[in-house]
């Protein structure tokens, strides 16, 4: 049985259409991540899914019920922790944990061991504001309330948003520890770094899902060799890059560029080129694509098929 | 699958969820304890506003600037308006020369009282012991109006008096005392039904409303939809502490409209708090109307000040009375809940006349209640 089931649903608000014909499983024991930019329709696709709003199309399933007909029996089993810091900032860290306990039904000593790994980090500050915790420790705390009542499907929505890397990367630990006692997890992100800690990704922009599969398949099946170019003057590069004339694709990404070629790929005639543009201490080396390279990719073929 | 309505038996469930709804209220109080500003509003608000309400009944008045229109210009009227250029709360500015001037020198604003006497002041006096005097005062600030009339009517009587001590006769001026554009306000203590009209719309429609926004807007709400609690318990539980907030305010009222401003309660005390807690569910009801509306806590404040504070101030006859307003804002008032409330208040609390004096107010805001509370749990939503 699949934990989450969602087909062809459609979502608009007034003009804007959120969600557009969205379609996908969730396996039971799989981390899936929805990998798209902000305002690509993630967190409503949460809210449908969490029995928070309708769709205006198409329908999901929840632990194989309804996410319409169904609601009060799906609200027994979920954990969902929002994209805002969705705590109370003015009760401690226990009592907050202590409510959310009590408003599903438990209590913190019966599922503690549930919490423990993620609980014992921020316990020396239980008698601490919610609303005074670093953003990491916010995380573990929400994330210790959504699963206090033994949910089977975890639903988070960007929980990494606005927490430090360090942090990111215990948060994601936690999770792949969660997955290995059979949870079922639906995470969204906008960082593309942590795409290939999934199981499956969908890249979604504009309220359409532009590919569905593992990170690793994904990247393998980008069509063409990447290469990256570093330069001096990185603020120009990318639109000289993008004038040359055997390059097809450019992107910045961060400190350097990456590009692919129209035809056979020729670095040192593109390096010959960006000198003579008067570009000092170059570096073009082929790489291996990222997810993000991947999303771009598909992106601007999803803006070109437009 | 373990879900919990499935494994708790139903007497455990009930009172699971009863634990539940307490823990809830527990938390509700948390958050009221710990904003020092709600404090401050919920406790302090009820003090300030009857303190300052009772200074502004007790202030003294003095320099009453006074004018007289006197067509009679005998001996009495000459020692009355004597007696009062005498006394240290009077000033005697203008002497008028017809009635019509009386409306034009309030409107300049300069004239607190107007004397006018009755036509044979004297003559009426001495021979039928009896004379008219009219006292007008501007009714648009009552308090300082219903002072002004009480000092000039003990300088009449005092002329009286001293008339019969010299005469057999027992002289009697009946002073007709007049309030121009308030003609209703008999006393002061008006001010209280008003107070308490206002303080329990204040705590139980905004506080109630902008404590379930903030929810909606921390993002809690969305987690608390999604969990197995039902919604309606989530609006109960919120409105549960200004419910108690409210009684312990009512309470604060009235032992300070008693005990310091002197205001008694002339009726039934147990009809007042009848009529009380009819109008703190009604404001209740608004307040989770609004809050069904509206998202954010900044519109929440807006929306309850200005669809609530300003036409309980202003249409209640807290401050304006009613049968002097433009008969346009006379049909808004009605809809004002803060009105039906402060009339029957009066009505109990000040007049001291029985609960079957009040059917009418009180069944309006049955009514008023029994429509919001529909409209609110109809517009309430269990999603987002």
């Amino acid at each position: 049985m699949y934990s989450v089931t969602a087909s062809h649903i459609s979502k608009s608000y007034g003009q804007v259409r959120a969600l557009d014909d969205i379609s996908f499983t969730v396996d039971k024991g799989e981390i899936f991540g929805l990998i798209g930019p902000d305002g690509a329709g993630k967190t409503t696709l949460f809210r449908i899914l969490t029995t928070l709003l309708l769709p205006d199309a198409g329908s999901a399933t929840v632990t194989g019920l309804d996410v319409v007909k169904d609601f009060w029996r799906i609200r027994n089993g979920i954990g969902y922790m929002p994209g805002r810091f969705s705590l109370y900032p003015d009760l401690t860290v226990e009592e907050n944990l202590t409510f959310f306990a009590t408003v599903f039904h438990t209590t913190i000593e019966e599922n503690y061991s549930l919490i423990a790994d993620i609980y014992k980090q921020i316990e020396p500050f239980k008698h601490r504001k919610a609303g005074k915790l670093s953003g990491g420790m916010k995380q573990k705390l929400a994330l210790s309330c959504a699963l206090i009542h033994k949910p089977t499907v975890l639903f988070l929505d960007e929980p990494t948003t606005g927490v430090d890397p360090v942090s990111r990367k215990e948060f994601w630990e936690m999770l792949v520890h969660l997955k290995s006692q059979g949870l079922s997890i639906l995470v969204s992100t906008p960082y593309m770094d942590e795409a290939s800690l999934c199981d499956r990704i969908a890249l979604i922009q504009g309220g359409r899902f532009l590919r569905i599969d593992t990170p690793e398949r994904i990247i393998e099946s980008y069509p063409k060799p990447l290469f990256s170019v570093c330069a001096s003057r990185m603020r120009s590069l990318l639109g000289d890059l993008r004038a040359c004339r055997q390059v097809d694709s450019a992107f910045s990404f961060g400190a350097s560029c990456h590009v692919t070629f129209r035809g056979e790929p020729d670095s040192a005639e593109l390096a010959d080129e960006l000198r003579a543009k008067g570009y000092v201490d170059l570096w073009v080396e082929e790489i291996r694509p990222t997810v993000e390279d991947c999303f771009m990719l598909l992106s601007k073929e999803s803006d070109d098929g437009n | 699958m373990r879900c919990s309505a499935g494994w708790l038996g139903k007497r455990n469930g009930k009172e699971i969820e009863m634990k539940q709804f307490l823990s809830f209220i527990r938390k509700e109080f948390y958050h009221i304890f710990r904003d020092r500003r709600t404090m401050l509003i919920l406790l302090g608000m009820p003090i300030v506003q009857i303190l300052l309400f009772g200074f502004a009944i007790t202030t003294e008045v003095k320099e009453v600037q006074v004018a007289v229109f006197d067509p009679s210009r005998d001996v009495a009227t000459q020692q009355i308006v004597e007696s009062f250029r005498e006394s240290p709360y009077f000033r005697l500015v203008e002497e008028l020369d017809d009635v019509e001037s009386i409306h034009t020198i309030f409107k300049y604003g300069k004239i607190n009282l107007v004397i006018v006497f009755g036509e044979n002041f004297a003559e009426n006096l001495l021979h039928t012991g009896e004379a008219s005097v009219q006292l007008i005062t501007d009714g648009t600030e009552p308090n300082q109006a219903s002072t002004i009339t009480a000092y000039a009517s003990n300088i009449l009587a005092d002329y009286a008096a001293s008339l019969a001590e010299q005469g057999s006769l027992p002289y009697q001026i009946v002073p007709e005392i007049q309030m121009l554009y308030n003609p209703q306000s008999e006393s002061a203590y008006n001010f209280v039904p008003g107070v308490m009209g206002l303080i329990l719309m204040l705590i139980c429609a905004m506080m109630t409303s902008i404590a379930i926004v903030r929810e909606k807007e921390t993002g809690t709400m969305e987690v608390l939809l999604a969990s197995p609690m039902k919604p309606i318990y989530i609006i109960l539980a919120k409105a549960v502490p200004y419910f108690v907030l409210s009684i312990l305010n009512l309470v604060t009222i009235l032992l300070l409209a008693v005990f310091v401003l002197h205001v008694p309660v002339a009726g039934s005390l147990v009809s007042l708090l009848f009529v009380s807690l009819v109008f703190i569910f009604l404001a209740l009801s608004l307040g989770l109307l609004i809050s069904t509306l509206i998202d954010t806590q900044m519109a929440a404040i807006l929306a309850s000040g200005m669809g609530l504070m300003m036409p309980t101030m202003l249409l209640s006859g807290l401050i304006f009375p009613i049968a002097s307003m433009p008969i346009a804002l006379q049909w808004i008032s009605l809809i004002v809940p803060a009105r039906w409330y402060i009339e029957a208040v009066r009505k109990i609390m000040i007049q001291g006349v029985g609960m079957e004096f009040a059917l009418k107010e009180l069944g309006v805001l049955l009514l008023m209640t029994a429509v919001l509370l529909v409209v609110s749990l109809k517009k309430f939503k269990i999603r987002l």
